[in-house]
């Protein structure tokens, strides 16, 4: 996004420069948010729990203030071309970023009701998970402050994997609750936090396709990989 | 010639419909103009001009001062032919006819082409006489035709309603904004196919501004529309497509949406962007 040249009228590149800022610190806290949220399930760690759950009134605040300093930009400098496209990219991916907070947020608070059970069976698939809509998550938000667009291409492209191991998840989870009632409300929880995972990298794509799009001018085609099928394990359709 | 400029017109609109409806067609060309050079003397003003001037569009042209927009207006109508030492080479078709040739009728190339120009120029008479003065060089009309003919341009011009109590005024009593509607009425009572615009708002008030461009809106469904302007939401607001000039060559051509959101060519971008330098 960033372009070689600098505008004639320098304060225009100081509010570039400004609106850049706040992004990479909102996404370097969702980010951490994310992280401490994965932390708070496996490590059990209710204080990183209740961290990354305090952190959202910091993101919700950002959101607010990018959105406000893009109406002004866009009332005061009327900007044009690549200009344009970074700035209403900035605005729709301040959105996306506050989505995955909350998310972020929420596996965290449903993390804390589920130190109190006892869990007989592993989390390893979760953990990977979580692992890979991290690593997600660090790619598309460098790829953001760069305007790296293969980068972008990358993220929208890994988002499948994430998909696919939510529905194994999925099935699993289902399986040990058919198993034991009493594992129903664990593993329930446990299914809204992969959800939340996976709905973290839907996310993240979302910000790789404005990414690519800030930078090339151009939309990335509709058909964009899709791998959750999960809603079709509970209800399928007729034949 | 193609009806559309853009490759990219079934280009999905995804993105938050940021692009969606930008893709406006392009009608087939009113004027085509190829390998147009000009020259000032021994000065080159214009190399190797390719464009296309869309039928009852708007064709804005932008680029820094000096960069050959208001010439190649010039080559336009003929305008060079007044002065002696300035020289057109390459084709300007208009439906086919190739109006630098040095055989065209002027006169009748005038009436077919108007120009409206920066400031406003309306001749030392009454309101009536500034609109019927082109039109009686051009046409042999009775009291009532001629009637008729005022009132048509003025309407035409989204002026009749401020002036037909005050026909026989004198036109230089009008505000600034008014002359420049009246200079376009002017234009419009010759009944010409094109009608060129050389920067008509930077002497106007904003209020005047947008009144011509939504004039310019309305004239578009009968009139090909060339405009000039230095002010770039401007083209955004009013053109179809907007060819971007520099150094006396055409950079860029494309629908407006195209232009200002995404240009090819990376002088275009630092131009529309400001940071040109």
């Amino acid at each position: 996004m960033p372009d070689t040249t600098e505008h004639l009228v320098k304060s225009f590149d100081q509010d570039l420069k400004r609106l850049r800022d706040m992004m990479t610190e909102m996404g370097g806290i969702v980010e951490s948010q994310v992280a401490m949220a994965a932390e708070a399930i496996m490590q059990r760690d209710t204080i990183a729990a209740t961290r990354a759950v305090e952190e959202d009134a910091r993101v919700d605040a950002l959101e607010h203030a990018v959105e406000q300093f893009v109406i002004r930009m866009l009332a005061l400098r009327q900007p044009m071309a690549g200009d344009l496209r970074q700035i209403v990219a900035s605005l729709k991916i301040t959105g996306d970023l506050e989505r995955i907070g909350d998310y972020a947020a929420n596996v965290a608070k449903r993390s804390i009701v589920l130190g109190q059970y006892q869990l007989p069976y592993s989390l390893a698939g979760l953990a990977h998970m979580a692992h890979l809509v991290q690593e997600q998550l660090k790619l598309i938000i460098d790829a953001m402050g760069a305007g790296d667009a293969d980068k972008a291409i990358e993220v929208w492209r890994s988002d499948r994997v994430v998909d696919d191991i939510y529905n194994a998840l999925f099935r699993e989870l289902i399986t040990y609750m058919m198993e034991d009632p009493r594992n129903i409300t664990p593993c329930t929880h446990l299914l809204f936090i992969a959800k939340n995972l996976e709905r973290i990298g839907d996310h993240a794509t979302n910000i790789a396709e404005t990414v690519y799009y800030a930078v090339k001018g151009e939309v990335l085609p509709d058909t964009r990989p899709k791998g959750d099928t999960s809603a079709y394990a509970v209800v399928r359709p007729k034949e | 010639m193609s009806t559309t400029m853009s490759g990219q017109n079934s280009q999905n609109a995804s993105f938050g419909g940021v692009q969606a409806q930008a893709h406006s067609a392009i009608n087939a060309a009113k004027i085509a103009i190829h390998n147009l050079d000009f020259f000032y003397g021994s000065n080159r003003a214009l190399k190797s001009i390719e464009l296309a001037l869309p039928d009852r569009q708007v064709t804005g042209m932008i680029g820094p001062s000096g960069c050959g927009k208001s010439t190649l207006l010039r080559v336009l109508n003929r305008m060079y032919d007044l002065y002696p030492g300035q020289r057109a080479t390459g084709e300007v078709l208009m439906d086919g006819e190739n109006i630098i040739a040095p055989d065209v009728d002027l006169n009748a190339l005038r009436a077919r082409i108007g120009m409206v120009f920066q400031k406003p120029t309306p001749f030392p008479m009454t309101i009536y006489d500034n609109i019927a003065f082109g039109v009686k060089l051009h046409e042999k009309l009775s009291k009532a035709a001629m009637d008729e003919r005022v009132e048509w341009s003025l309407t035409r011009g989204a002026l009749w309603g401020e002036v037909k109590d005050r026909l026989n005024s004198s036109a230089m009593g009008l505000s600034g904004g008014q002359q420049q509607r009246l200079c376009i009425a002017r234009t419009i009572a010759v009944r010409p196919d094109v009608i060129l615009l050389d920067e008509p708002t930077s002497a106007l008030d904003p209020i005047s501004t947008l009144k011509i461009e939504e004039l310019i809106d309305e004239l578009k469904q009968d009139f090909t529309i060339v405009i000039v302007t230095h002010n770039m939401q401007q083209a955004a607001r009013c053109a179809d497509q907007v060819a971007f000039f520099y150094l006396g060559e055409m950079v860029e051509v494309a629908p407006a949406a195209d232009i200002f959101t995404n240009p090819r060519q990376r002088r275009t971008q630092e131009y529309v962007t400001g940071r040109f330098g």
